[in-house]
């Protein structure tokens, strides 16, 4: 687990597991925090929410490698923008004719996955100045991880808030809900929470690897 | 949604449902530039403009698009409008003021992926505001998005001088606040409803 993520090839398992854990785009970068925040006050939400994303991140990280020697470097930020906006508007009308209430609860933020920083960034950063398979496999770590974090937020909100889990009743009548966790303020707790907890267990092991080599180096 | 009127529009972007701390929008530059409140002043007046240039350019653009039944286009000219807007206002700022370009650094490029502004254009198209309408909203969105900033400012200006435990030092405790201030805005959803 512990490699230099900056050596980009050959292709390994670890450019997949890269965007899940030790650069998850949310919990550690910090990227793309407005539709993690704005749609994860259901579960369903969440899921539908990560899925469209990933579908952006992977074709558009495709797309970019394929014509990493074709895009000339001056005008490259503005042809990504463009690929990516093209494959947005793909997902929001497949998301309109698939699901309609989906559509409506996802609002403009289906539109808003253009200016997603993790996919800008992974096409700048990744896919053009890698193979495609590569990129591929990049953005499809990157999108599970960023799946991964809008559902711990969903499940938690849903759960506290509403007293259900992908819109099955868990606790019975007798719920009292939480309200507070659907609206806005919930958002921002909840990931703050999050970010305390990683933020603990990385210090912890941190910690634990400072004493294992002390350790190791009295005997 | 033609009746909703001037005063109205303006109030529910500004504090009603302010684009940042009800709607979520341009969390990035929320997060990443009120670290002072002078910086986050600046960094409002310059949303503020490029909101105001983008959404009437937007307004336009959607006219045309409307007219010539290439709805499908939408995303991507807002995305080319709002990108030249932000070079126009990168390019003026650093004519008049080479200290606050430096300031802001890369911030500024990055205001073309401000959720806030995209968010802006797609929510006025949304709701059919005329022309006037859409001046006032985008107004009323860049005030909003300054007030959140500055207010966040001044509460983490204020921050720096307390004694918090290390594990919820940066990102953590800033959301923390965020969530806070959050709901304190929520007590201006009675006004409108």
């Amino acid at each position: 687990m512990v490699k230099d993520p900056r050596v980009p090839d050959p292709l390994s398992w670890n450019t997949f597991t890269q965007g899940l854990w030790k650069e998850n785009p949310v919990f550690v970068m910090l990227l793309g925090l407005c539709p993690v925040l704005a749609v994860t006050n259901t579960a369903m939400n969440a899921l539908a929410m990560g899925l469209a994303t990933t579908f952006v991140l992977v074709c558009s990280g495709v797309l970019v490698s394929l014509l990493r020697k074709v895009i000339p470097k001056q005008v490259r930020i503005a042809s990504y923008i463009i690929i990516i906006a093209t494959f947005v508007t793909i997902t929001d009308y497949a998301i309109q004719a698939i699901s309609l209430d989906l559509y409506k609860a996802l609002g403009a933020f289906i539109q808003l996955i253009v200016v997603n920083c993790i996919i800008l960034g992974r096409a700048e950063a990744f896919a053009s100045k890698n193979k495609v398979t590569n990129a591929f496999v990049n953005a499809l770590g990157m999108g599970v991880g960023f799946t991964f974090a809008l559902l711990c937020l969903g499940v938690v909100r849903e759960v506290l808030g509403s007293g259900t889990l992908f819109g099955l009743d868990l606790f019975g009548p007798s719920f009292q809900p939480w309200s507070i966790f659907v609206l806005p303020p919930g958002g921002f707790f909840v990931l703050a929470f999050w970010l305390f907890l990683f933020s603990v267990v990385r210090k912890r092991r941190a910690l634990a690897q400072v004493t294992e080599e002390e350790v190791h180096d009295a005997v | 949604m033609q009746s909703e009127s001037l005063t109205f529009i303006f109030l529910n972007a500004f504090i009603i449902n302010n684009f940042v701390l009800a709607m979520f929008l341009g969390l990035c530059p929320f997060l990443g530039v009120s670290g002072k409140l002078k910086t986050a002043w600046n960094m409002g007046l310059a949303v503020i403009f490029v909101m105001i240039v983008s959404s009437t350019s937007a307004y336009l653009i959607n006219m045309i698009l409307v007219r010539y039944n290439l709805e499908f286009l939408r995303l991507i000219c807002y995305i080319a409008v709002i990108a030249s807007a932000v070079q126009l206002v990168e390019m003026t700022i650093k004519k008049f003021s080479p200290a606050l370009f430096r300031t802001l650094g890369i911030f500024l490029p990055l205001i073309t992926t401000n959720c806030a502004i995209l968010g802006l254009a797609l929510f006025q198209t949304n709701r059919d505001y005329n022309f006037l309408q859409c001046v006032a909203f985008a107004l009323g969105a860049g005030a909003g998005f300054t007030l959140a900033l500055m207010l966040m400012a001044g509460l983490r200006e204020k921050l720096e001088l307390a004694d918090v435990p290390d594990v919820s030092m940066g990102a953590a405790l800033s959301l923390m606040l965020a969530g806070l201030l959050s709901l304190a805005f929520m007590g201006f959803a009675g006004l409108g409803g």
